[in-house]
């Protein structure tokens, strides 16, 4: 909410600066987003009146205007359409500095001597835009400096209210809050006599629907002149609130909402037909609301309406068909209670949000709205004239919101705070709120006011009499509390753990958002449906993804696109699997490595990363389960990978993930580099881990046999090592393939696998015989389950 | 005769002399201890010519020759060590390297400054005895809104800006549903942060549609907003490790009561006031509050027994605070020229 600081200040005046009661209202928790003055700094603009205007005799679209500025008649050039004999508007007299610095100087414009120049509200700096000179009412001092004439020697407080604090959203309310405060000042309410009726006249009102709306004030006001100005000073104190003067009648009402918060409404009497009925709307009624947008209305929505069906949205907005317009004459005035929960969410549901539904949803003072109806009548009279009929209010008593005493424990506000506070203390901030404290044995019982509607229960005082003592004021504590260890399981591989690893290995740690182009997943992954949503901010983020590839592929192509050659990321975060009632969330940790395999060093090639590179990573990562052994790579297919470089990842035979090369197809499409590798892997199948479990070291050497066995293409190495462990028994402790050649001396279509026996016993040296007894038997063993050759 | 064999002696050992200092490698070092000490060596040859000398003279001769010897095996020993000692500072002189070459290998990757910042976090109340707890991030109405106090069209709902799936499964826009799944899963008391990603619909200079929030829960017997305020303000003095100005502003959400925000007093400009803290010297950080007596109604938890307090933190705003970064955006766009930084 934005308020002007001297509109404040005649309600209440506390000693200080703009910025101190800026200070002051946000440690009372009206948090003031920002101060800023009411208008920029010019000086020398006066209020001038416009004598005569004649045409420009070299342009026809500037006037010569002969303007008296209080002092002198001088003539000035302008441009403006509304420039017109009679008119009061700013004068920035020779020497005045507009915003921005500015200097105004006597000129000749097309060759007629100029005076100065007429003013809009734009080059005033008090509006982005204008269409013409401002215009300033009857009320304004001709000659005075337009500085003291509207009082632009003010600031704007932008209050951030809470939406518990609807009773703040008006002058009254703020300045209520700051008198609460300790040393603000007493609050100078005005004072709002009843306008006494000069006649019968009143228009009946029958509340249908008395718990929505249990109470309605209507007044008849004949004979006003409703296409008459509105004051400069009613102008100005709306545009500091950020509101647009629209017409005379609809300001004061906007006027009114802002000073008592209590929305009102003006409709033109000769429009409406019977008697006012506040009802629910039939499903599907129409209006057609100010503005012209038409709806059909559904059978929740409390509405307005006369013989002929809804003439307003209650609380929200009124009908364009009853609206008030310059040639009206006769008003009836609303001033009414609407139940909060009765129009909190409809006017979102129109798409709609307006100054009096903003107020009502959040709730509105029930006692408010006769005062509100005389003030509104008093300004009408002002500025329209007009004849007021009696204010007639029309209220279901038993449907009035009732004022719940609610209890203050003073051990309760004890243990709350941490902090104990003075019985007159507590009573005098509750005082103070007009919560009306009664003493209690163990405490208070208090009458919220009527426009607190957030006060239901002991913590909402509790916090009342915190803020009021101030939050700063409360002493910190540190709580003395039971000592326990934590827990630290060893037989877990910890997310930690993993971004560790891969950290150590060259990735970097991304995070990617969680929806991702469905396009761009369908491409990858076009088996696995993805969880749409149902807002999504743009069609690149509709969908949840089933996979971190989508995201990382995107990561990698923004760095690619800026020179990065190499690359190398990683993720740790959900996927989202199934449809809404299956869903599953699991946690899985994916990379991405594109580029040299190592980077860019002297005395080492780099070739471009392959599958085995990222393999040793992801070995790494599976390593810390101390499984190894666990963990197996078999051949597989997966639409996002290369269909010869693609192997599902199994622990104990089951799958755990996927590692290989994003398929060229894909790379291409996305603009990434033909070898890009990718892996993902579940964090909960990784999870368990191994307590490390000690075996006695060998005190024998370890003696070493090397074979080389051709072997067809189609044979994997993994299948070979398995059986040649299988088969060579305890004595073997380690098989390690060392070379796999293909070329000169193997026939095409097979190649030569080379390993490294390690043959080690615990209880004696091992003899050449017993050597080559094992080696014999892993060959034959090779030799007849793979027509593996020995080769020479 | 005695003297003759002085005098061939002594010219024999000039001569071997001579000849170890001329030898200019090992090699010809060994033949020269070949030519005079080996078994036809010359001076060997002397000691086995001794018979012909009269018998009173053997042992004198003897002992002059075997001097001798030692004299020669002693030169030869000190030639060789010199010998070898230029030997090993050739070589060494032609292995000196570059030193200032760059080492070779893999280098080394990073964390992402998210991730740094929410470990930190979580280390640190970790050391007052808080555990991890997590929730899931597609969440359901119930735990994200109506159990913390936030019932169907509350006006709080319109700032969370959420992302749906149905009518009543969403994107949580919080960590505080955490409370409620913790407090309905293990009970009370209860002392968790809930780190996690939340989601707003919402996206702008200073909005990302994703980012981070660690969520706090402490439930006991007694708990006050005194406590909370030393937990939060201990807290933001390890997280940037200096003393710092800490102010409780009143505030409202829904599922906390008194609710706070917390300003820290701005880190950038120590008070004076810049752009970071738009001029007033105060950086909002983090917002709190006890527990609503209405979430421990929802939770299952009676709140006559029971108090507790509960913070939540935005963790991009404090990584940007810590490191300095100025734009949210550069979380979320993982160019390395960025991630680089924070290793």
């Amino acid at each position: 909410m934005r308020l002007s600081e001297r509109w404040l200040r005649e309600w209440i005046d506390p000693p200080g600066s703009a910025r101190e009661l800026a200070e002051r209202l946000t440690m009372a928790g009206l948090e003031v987003d920002s101060v800023e003055p009411a208008a920029p700094p010019f000086t020398g603009v006066v209020v001038a009146e416009i004598e005569a205007c004649r045409p420009h005799p070299e342009a026809d679209r500037l006037q010569i205007c002969r303007v008296h500025d209080g002092s002198t008649t001088v003539e000035v050039v302008c441009g403006a359409p509304n420039a017109a004999s009679g008119l009061r508007a700013p004068l920035a007299r020779p020497g005045a500095t507009l915003p921005g610095g500015h200097a105004v100087e006597a000129a000749e414009i097309r060759g007629v001597a100029s005076a100065g120049m007429l003013c809009s509200a734009a080059e005033l700096g008090l509006s982005d835009e204008s269409d013409g000179l401002l215009p300033l009412s009857s009320g304004v001092p001709v000659g005075a400096d337009l500085r003291d004439a509207l009082a632009l020697d003010d600031t704007i407080l932008e209050i951030d209210l809470t939406p518990n604090r609807a009773d703040c959203l008006s002058v009254l309310g703020i300045a209520r809050e700051v008198a609460a405060g300790a040393g603000s000042g007493p609050l100078a309410e005005p004072e709002v006599p009843a306008v006494p009726a000069v006649h019968d006249e009143q228009l009946e009102v029958r509340l249908d629907a008395p718990a929505e709306c249990p109470r309605y004030c209507g007044r008849v006001i004949r004979g006003v002149n409703a296409a008459a100005p509105t004051p400069s000073w009613m102008r100005e104190r709306l545009r500091r609130a950020g509101l647009r003067s629209v017409s005379a009648v609809v300001d004061v009402t906007n006027y009114v909402l802002l000073e008592y918060g209590q929305p009102l409404h003006a409709f033109d009497l000769d429009k409406l037909r019977g008697p006012v009925h506040v009802r629910l709307a039939a499903p599907g009624e129409p209006l057609t609301l100010l503005g012209g947008q038409q709806v059909a209305l559904d059978d929740d929505v409390l509405v307005i309406a006369d013989a002929n069906g809804p003439v307003a949205m209650a609380g929200v907005m009124g009908g364009e068909n009853t609206a008030v317009d310059t040639g009206t004459r006769d008003l009836f005035l609303e001033s009414a209670f609407f139940a909060p929960q009765r129009i909190i969410g409809r006017a979102r549901r129109y798409g709609l949000h307006t100054d009096a539904s903003h107020r009502f949803e959040r709730g509105v003072d029930p006692d408010g709205p006769a005062r509100a109806a005389e003030r509104a009548t008093a300004l009408i009279l002002e500025l329209c004239g007009g004849e007021p009929g009696p204010l007639v209010e029309t209220a279901s008593a038993d449907h009035l919101p009732a004022r719940r005493p609610v209890r203050l424990r003073r051990e309760r506000l004890a243990s709350v705070l941490g902090w104990r506070l003075d019985d007159a203390v507590v009573e005098g901030a509750l005082a103070a709120l007009g919560m009306a404290p009664e003493t209690r044995d163990d405490g208070w019982l208090t009458h919220p006011p009527g426009w607190r509607f957030d006060i239901e229960r002991e913590e909402d005082l509790i916090e009342e009499v915190a803020r009021l003592v101030g939050y700063n004021a409360i002493p910190e504590v540190r709580m003395a509390v039971p000592m326990g260890l934590p827990r630290l399981p060893e037989t877990r591989v910890e997310r930690d753990a993993v971004a560790h690893t891969l950290v150590e290995r060259g990735y970097f740690e991304a995070i990617t958002y969680a929806f991702v182009d469905p396009e761009w997943q369908r491409r990858l992954l076009p088996d696995t449906p993805a969880l749409p949503l149902a807002n999504p901010l743009s069609s690149e983020m509709a969908v949840m993804r089933t996979s971190l590839w989508p995201g990382l592929t995107a990561a990698a192509r923004h760095n690619h696109h800026r020179q990065h050659e190499r690359v190398r990321l990683f993720e740790i975060g959900r996927l989202f699997h199934g449809g809404l009632d299956d869903l599953s969330q699991p946690m899985v940790v994916a990379g991405l490595a594109m580029g040299p395999a190592m980077p860019e060093q002297w005395g080492a090639a780099t070739p471009v990363v392959d599958f085995y590179d990222v393999k040793a990573d992801v070995e790494a990562v599976l390593a810390q389960t101390r499984d190894a052994a666990a963990f197996t790579f078999a051949s597989g297919e997966h639409p996002a990978l290369h269909p010869g470089q693609c192997a599902r990842v199994l622990r104990d035979g089951e799958p755990m993930g996927w590692l290989g090369r994003l398929h060229p197809a894909h790379a291409q499409a996305i603009d990434l580099p033909d070898a890009t590798i990718l892996f993902e892997l579940s964090l909960e199948a990784l999870a368990p881990a191994r307590l490390p479990r000690f075996t006695p070291l060998s005190r024998f050497p370890s003696i070493r046999r090397d074979l080389a066995l051709v072997v067809d293409e189609a044979v994997s190495v993994g299948a070979l090592t398995a059986a040649a462990r299988e088969e060579a028994g305890d004595q073997v402790v380690e098989i390690r393939v060392f070379d796999v050649y293909r070329g000169k001396g193997v026939p095409k279509g097979r190649k030569s696998i080379a390993m490294g026996l390690i043959l080690q016993d615990y209880s004696r040296t091992l003899t050449d015989r017993d050597v080559d007894d094992v080696v014999g038997r892993v060959v034959r063993r090779l030799e007849g389950a793979f027509a593996a050759i020995l080769r020479g | 005769m005695a003297a003759d064999h002085q005098a061939e002696l002594a010219a024999l050992s000039r001569e071997a002399e001579d000849a170890v200092a001329a030898a200019v490698d090992l090699a010809a070092l060994d033949e020269v201890r070949v030519a005079y000490l080996g078994k036809k060596g010359k001076l060997t040859a002397l000691l086995k010519g001794l018979g012909r000398l009269p018998a009173e003279e053997r042992p004198a001769a003897g002992a002059s020759i075997n001097r001798a010897k030692e004299e020669v095996t002693h030169r030869i020993a000190a030639r060789r060590e010199a010998l070898e000692r230029a030997g090993l500072e050739r070589r060494l002189a032609g292995e000196r390297i570059d030193v200032t070459l760059p080492g070779r290998g893999q280098e080394r990757g990073g964390y992402h400054p998210v991730s740094k910042t929410l470990r930190r976090i979580e280390a640190l109340f970790a050391g007052a005895g808080f555990t991890v707890a997590d929730g899931p991030e597609v969440e359901d109405d119930r735990h994200n809104f109506e159990a913390l106090n936030i019932p169907a069209h509350h006006p709080a709902r319109a700032m969370h800006d959420t992302f749906y799936f149905d009518a009543t499964r969403l994107l949580r826009t919080h960590t505080s549903p955490v409370q409620i799944r913790v407090m309905e899963r293990d009970g009370v008391p209860v002392r968790v942060i809930a780190p996690g990603r939340v989601y707003r619909c919402d996206s702008d200079v200073t909005h990302t549609p994703m980012f981070h929030q660690v969520e706090g829960l402490l439930v006991e017997r007694e708990v006050s907003f005194a406590a909370l305020k030393g937990i939060l303000h201990d807290f933001l003095e390890a997280f940037f490790e200096k003393p710092l100005a800490v102010r409780f502003r009143p505030s409202y959400f829904p599922f906390t009561e008194p609710s706070a925000e917390v300003d820290v007093e701005c880190v950038i400009c120590v008070g004076d006031g810049c752009r970071v803290c738009k001029q007033s010297g105060w950086l909002e950080v983090l917002g709190c509050g006890m527990v609503h007596p209405a979430v421990f109604e929802h939770a299952g938890v009676d709140p006559e027994q029971w108090t507790g307090y509960a913070f939540g933190m935005g963790v991009e705003r404090l990584a940007m605070l810590r490191y300095g970064v100025d734009d949210l955006r550069l979380f979320f766009e993982n160019d390395l020229r960025f991630l680089r930084q924070f290793r």
